[in-house]
């Protein structure tokens, strides 16, 4: 759904009051956090979808990165994960079986733990799942800790939603088609794992809303302004081209719609480049918050973790006259 | 005249830029190609789409619909490795024989209904493995089964057309069978539209 339509629904929703929940749903933040001790605070996400490739195994795979994602987004670890299945009748069951055994061996990789689920029947087969996270209270890293002068680590690259787009045009290449799948399928845990050890500021991981959706929300939520460097933003094989050959999400300008006014371009940045950068993704990197004198340790840690992709692309500065500033 | 005029209405992405670059492909340079969307992400692509390739283009909106007016460039303005096999396949000046299919049923062949529904499968199958796509496919009575939604030949379809196939599907057939929203690869054709494509193929081969 359309940032632009869920938060006006959002809105006439009764609002809770309890000291307890750390993070609740108005920051717009990945996972609900909610302290139940000094030591420990519980962090739940849900998160399910339509398929994305047509393997079945894989999409689980994908899925199950996407949902685990969240909570690694909040500094947490998970432990617990429940499915949520949509599947129609007129579909062989062993595809379900691929997409469950895919999911089910993602959340192993992750060190949680599936322990049940629930299936509807539906037209349209979607997956994913709710997953449950620990984090001390004190570590949990929100999108509203930014601080001005904070450097923006990005920790994979951009273009899922563009060349899922060109896959049912059948005009991705095989290597754009692989290095989405690989980069969907690919857990954030040792993203934030370094995050946390680095003394990472504020986190949020890209999703839906795409890059600068997802950062405005960390800019509203750490009342700063955040500027982007294009040329260093990491981005997928082919994307860019497919971008330029108008194969782009519908999602990609409802995130743009909604953040009408919120964004400064460099009059200079062509049109491909910036439905790139709202291009909804599926299971995106973290984008991560970090004070200026650690960020060179985070990206050699990073490195040193695999996560070869990770650039920084950015700087938090005090709160200008838009929410995003996206320089050449 | 070689202008075209392209309705892309009630399309998802990324069909009304795949149908653009299609007939663009066919037109002249010079020539003028009309496209109409209905929704603003179709609008944004088709656009992106045509002046990244070189071409001119004007949209506006008119009453929730989109007019895109798009003049073909000449040639020499998309670099060699920008090509796609799509545009490669139907500027070929060489191209094979003209094929066009008429497919006036959901099933290959009279008899038991599992055999005709297998047959007709194995034939898009052999169709779509074959090295020179042919120039049309047309669906028309029960044959609109097969391009629209819950039709188990859909890959294959998609992956002729994107190889420059023209995929048409008889409007009233559609609507007949009530799929007309359900279309899921090609356009929705006229009799006049498809008659046309029939005398214009050098073969016409007939799957009842």
């Amino acid at each position: 759904m359309g940032p632009a339509t869920l938060s006006q629904v959002l809105r006439q929703l009764p609002v809770y009051e309890d000291a307890n929940l750390l993070v609740g749903p108005h920051n717009s933040d990945d996972a609900a956090v909610y302290k139940i001790s000094e030591e420990v605070a519980l962090i739940q996400t849900l998160d399910f979808f339509t398929p994305v490739v047509d393997d079945p195994y894989v999409f689980g795979q994908i899925a199950a990165a996407n949902a685990l994602s969240d909570v690694y987004a909040m500094g947490g670890r998970p432990l617990l994960a429940l499915n949520i299945v949509c599947f129609p009748n007129c579909l062989p069951v062993d595809v379900l079986g691929q997409t469950l055994k895919g999911g089910a061996e993602k959340v192993k990789e992750a060190g949680a733990i599936i322990a049940g689920g629930h299936t509807v029947q539906d037209d349209e087969p979607k997956y994913g799942l709710s997953v449950v996270g620990l984090a001390h209270p004190l570590e949990v890293i929100t999108n509203a800790g930014a601080k001005a002068g904070d450097l923006l680590i990005l920790t994979k690259p951009l273009g899922t939603g563009i060349i899922c787009t060109a896959l049912k045009a059948q005009m991705a290449s095989r290597e754009a088609y692989s290095a989405a799948v690989n980069s969907m399928a690919a857990l954030n845990d040792r993203a934030s794992f370094a995050m946390k050890e680095a003394g990472a500021t504020a986190c949020t991981d890209i999703t839906g809303f795409g890059l600068l959706g997802h950062a405005a929300e960390m800019a509203r939520a750490s009342k700063v302004s955040l500027i982007f460097y294009l040329a260093e933003i990491p981005l997928l094989p082919q994307a860019l081209e497919l971008a330029a050959m108008g194969l782009v999400p519908g999602g990609a300008y409802n995130n743009r719609e909604f953040l009408n006014g919120e964004v400064f371009f460099d009059p200079e940045i062509t049109p491909e480049y910036r439905a790139i950068l709202f291009d909804p993704q599926t299971s995106g990197g973290l984008l991560i918050a970090v004070g200026e004198e650690k960020a060179d340790v985070l990206l050699k840690s990073l490195a040193e973790q695999g996560i070869r992709e990770a650039r920084l692309i950015g700087r938090a500065v005090p709160r200008e006259s838009t929410l995003i500033k996206v320089e050449k | 005249m070689a202008d075209k005029q392209l309705n892309c209405k009630g399309l998802a992405c990324p069909q009304p830029v795949l149908e653009t670059k299609k007939a663009l492909a066919e037109l002249p340079a010079g020539a003028r190609l009309t496209v109409i969307v209905d929704n603003p992400a179709a609008k944004e692509n088709v656009a992106l789409f045509a002046a990244n390739a070189g071409h001119r283009v004007e949209a506006k909106e008119n009453g929730g619909e989109f007019i895109l007016h798009i003049v073909k460039e000449g040639t020499g303005l998309i670099p060699e490795s920008q090509r796609t096999r799509d545009q490669e396949t139907s500027e070929k000046p060489s191209r094979a024989t003209r094929v066009a299919y008429l497919i006036s049923s959901n099933l290959f062949g009279q008899g038991s209904p599992d055999l005709g529904q297998a047959l007709m499968k194995s034939l898009f199958v052999a169709l779509a493995g074959q090295e020179t796509a042919p120039e049309a496919l047309i669906f028309i009575n029960t044959g609109v089964y097969l391009s629209a939604q819950g039709s188990d030949v859909l890959d294959h379809l998609q992956a002729l057309w994107s190889r420059g196939t023209t995929i048409l599907s008889c409007g009233t057939c559609l609507e007949y069978y009530k799929l007309k929203e359900k279309l899921a690869v090609g356009r929705i054709s006229n009799m006049y539209e498809i008659m046309e494509h029939l005398s214009k193929a050098e073969k016409v081969i007939t799957i009842a």
